[in-house]
């Protein structure tokens, strides 16, 4: 217990002379950083903030010190992630560099491959983005079909992804191909990485009904891929895709973090949100029935944090299992889904401005936290795919 | 707050499984009901209860208790609630605590050691409408020579008709609604003045009305100051018995998932049909979450945490909501036999919503939660 001890009063002196001030506060969507080669720093903190961690392993703190993390135990990544929250700093960088190809990698790459990319998801040098979903494969992910041939010295690639999220903005991209068109379709998958920055490989930005474009359609026309980045076999991709589905899941429903850290919510607590905009009667929410929605969803939201630190307390070395991960993503997106809803039936017409001054900063946010939420209940395996898995894997239901 | 269980607490659930199975089955419930049993319970069953130490888990050591603590009592609560034993081990426990927390120190010596040695039975005579209400209570506590006089009827008290001494909560001034002037009253259940009736409950569990009449008893703790031991004694009940609805639901949920499949129609087992693995998914992540709340609420008894009170709100009110869905759909699944009284799954049913009910429905703990946190 002294070492724990030791370490975080190391941590904590450390936070408080190397975080920057306008990195103690959380960020929002439109300031986070990703890293990569397009990443410009608005506030130049951001940079400096990023590059301390970074130097510290402490952009990933779990990883290995030989591919550019802190080598720390989970309850070090604990006590330090106890540490920022206590002082409100943000994470210097994040993506899908750090909760899916970096673990991915960990998993199942080559000693070259570790040496070659982890270090610079870690720097934040090199931004990633995930090529899976195609217009015609979406749940049905296996039913893909973007092209990968062997053309001896390389890979030659042709076809389309959608729903990349970044892509606009990133300079890899991890992706799940079809390298044998004769095999059943679980059978003939490769999982390769993609260096973006080739004529090959274009990139087209979605709109979404929330008005941002976080997510682009990705084309690849004789994009080439070399033949080390490769992971794991040839024909036997669909295995490490699935891993990283694995980690994305965890990722999502906050596992990864302990579920410490709550979304951001620019507007204060819900319960805090429904006082101000409905009105208080002798210290309650005005409103009876917006109360009890509250607060049915405030203590779900409560049962479900502690469940996710019960499976953490439950697992052994940190591995989560499969169903555990759709247990939280699926409960976890509906959860916050329903928390907008309420936000909505409580702020009114106010929440449902689109510009302008008449509606607060906050709101217009809000009105597109709300739209976005949309997708939460679809991305990352929609909820009906969690559920079946659920059924199937948890419950032994049979197909 | 532990939310894993320790190796002593595996075992003593372990335990506890093993002579539920054996000696509790759902079908010593089905015979007490059959037979119209007078006590409701099997005596035989509760001495060997006794004998193996439940009644006296939450009994401090000092007063010849286990000392094993709630988590303990949690997972012995779980188990009875997966075969619906039937005994009064519940009720005891909450007129324990309201001893523990309001007991002069001469009551504790002399009342709570009987308890551990399951040779007093005890129960809270708290409700006066078909609605949980704390601090509702009209009926009239008055002072007489050492002790006190109550007049007023009580209903639904749980094994009203076979405790031996009731913790009847009067009121000495205010009015219904007040937190302020409740009385703490001890008395017998046959004492001169008391009239019980016993209930047939819909779950065949113990329950009577009972109407006192210038009975007279002991006080408990302070006059008029009696809310704050009533709230403690019913947050223990209310965290136990969501410990016996976990067990109940869970049981529940893994044979209604086993009918599912085991079941045949139009050539396959209906488990293979999306819409009831869907909702199958659903339940599972309730019940999880159910696990964890208990979990959670049972460590806060524990360490007499600050946040017992809320932490009980929460699983109350989860819990109820859960055993609610769980037995429901229990029938829905099953279809036909699944209504039948020969088939055991309607139990559940019938057990959740009487569970529910007492000591606060989810509305009730909803309301209180969000009271508890400033809104």
């Amino acid at each position: 217990m002294g070492m724990l001890e030791e370490f975080r009063a190391d941590t904590r002196a450390w936070l408080e002379e190397n975080c920057p001030q306008s990195m103690r506060e959380p960020e929002s969507e439109d300031n986070m950083i990703g890293g990569g080669k397009k990443q410009e720093y608005a506030n130049p903190d951001s940079k400096v903030w990023l590059d301390r961690m970074a130097e510290k392993g402490w952009t990933a703190p779990m990883w290995p010190v030989e591919y550019g993390g802190g080598g720390h135990s989970k309850e070090e990544f604990l006590i330090l992630q106890d540490e920022m929250i206590r002082i409100n700093a943000r994470s210097p960088i994040g993506g899908m560099g750090f909760s899916m190809i970096g673990p991915t990698l960990l998993d199942y790459g080559t000693e070259a491959q570790k040496r070659e990319h982890l270090p610079k998801i870690a720097s934040g040098e090199i931004r990633w983005c995930q090529g899976y979903s195609e217009p015609g494969a979406g749940s049905d992910l296996a039913s893909l079909q973007t092209k990968c041939e062997d053309k001896d010295d390389s890979f030659l690639v042709n076809g389309q992804k959608t729903w990349t999220s970044g892509a606009q903005y990133a300079d890899w991209i991890f992706t799940l191909v079809r390298t044998e068109p004769q095999a059943p379709k679980h059978e003939g998958i490769s999982f390769v990485l993609i260096d973006m920055d080739q004529p090959g490989v274009t990139v087209k930005p979605i709109k979404l009904i929330s008005g941002g474009s976080p997510f682009c359609e990705t084309f690849f026309d004789d994009a080439r891929c070399e033949k080390d980045n490769l992971v794991g076999q040839l024909n036997r991709g669909w295995t490490v895709g699935k891993r990283l589905l694995q980690h994305e899941r965890s990722s999502i429903s906050g596992l990864n973090s302990g579920g410490a850290r709550g979304r951001y919510d620019s507007m204060g607590t819900l319960p805090e949100l429904a006082m101000e905009y409905c009105g208080e009667n002798n210290g309650r929410i005005a409103d009876s029935s917006i109360r009890e929605s509250v607060t049915e969803n405030v203590m779900n939201q409560r049962a479900f944090s502690l469940t996710q630190q019960r499976a953490m307390a439950e697992s052994e070395e940190g591995g989560t299992p499969t169903f555990a991960t759709s247990m939280f993503k699926y409960y976890g997106s509906e959860l916050g889904k329903e928390r907008l809803e309420i936000q909505l039936k409580a702020v009114g017409t106010q929440s449902l401005g689109w510009e302008g001054d008449m509606f607060e900063k906050q709101e217009k946010l809000l009105t597109r936290t709300w739209l976005r939420s949309k997708a939460s209940t679809i991305a990352g395996g929609s909820s009906e795919i969690q559920l079946n898995i659920i059924a199937k894997r948890v419950l032994g239901l049979p197909d | 707050m532990p939310l894993v269980l320790n190796e002593e607490q595996n075992m003593l659930k372990d335990a506890a499984k093993d002579f539920c199975t054996n000696n509790t089955p759902i079908t010593q419930m089905r015979r007490l009901r059959d037979d119209k049993d007078e006590s409701g319970f099997d005596r035989d069953t509760w001495s060997q209860m006794v004998e193996l130490g439940w009644a006296g888990i939450t009994i401090p050591e000092d007063f010849g208790g286990l000392g094993f603590g709630y988590m303990g009592m949690g997972v012995v609560m779980e188990e009875c609630g997966r075969t619906l034993t039937c005994s009064p081990l519940l009720a005891t426990a909450v007129g324990a605590s309201a001893i523990i927390h309001g007991g002069s120190d001469d009551q504790k010596s002399e009342l709570l050691p009987m308890v551990a040695g399951g040779e007093l039975l005890l129960s809270l005579a708290l409700e006066e409408t078909p609605h949980h209400s704390p601090y509702g209570s009209l009926m009239k506590a008055e002072k007489s020579g050492d002790g006190y006089k109550v007049t007023g009827a009580k209903k639904f008290v749980l094994d009203g008709h076979v405790a031996d001494k009731l913790v009847v909560v009067a009121r000495s001034s205010g009015n219904s609604g007040d937190r302020d002037g409740l009385t703490l009253v001890l008395v017998d259940r046959d004492a001169k003045g008391v009239k019980v009736t016993r209930t047939i409950m819909a779950d065949s569990r113990n329950a009577a009305n009972i109407e006192f009449d210038g009975a007279e008893g002991a006080l408990l703790g302070e006059e008029g100051k009696g809310a704050d031991v009533l709230d403690k004694a019913l947050d223990a009940g209310r965290i136990l018995l969501s410990a016996e609805m976990l067990g109940g639901l869970q049981e529940c949920f893994e044979r209604t998932i086993e009918y599912l499949k085991v079941r045949e129609q139009f050539g396959v087992p209906i488990g293979s049909f999306q819409a009831l693995k869907h909702r199958a998914a659903e339940m599972f992540c309730e019940v999880e979450l159910s696990k964890s709340v208990v979990l959670e609420a049972l460590s806060a008894l524990d360490e007499d945490s600050e946040e017992t009170a809320e932490l009980a709100s929460l699983a109350k009110a989860r819990l109820n909501d859960t055993y609610n869905l769980v037995s429901s759909e229990g029938i829905q699944m099953h279809g036909g036999i699944g209504m039948t009284d020969e088939y055991e799954i309607g139990f559940f049913m019938k057990r959740s919503r009487v569970s529910e009910h007492t000591f606060g429905s989810s509305a009730f703990h909803r309301n209180r939660y969000g009271e508890l946190q400033g809104y």
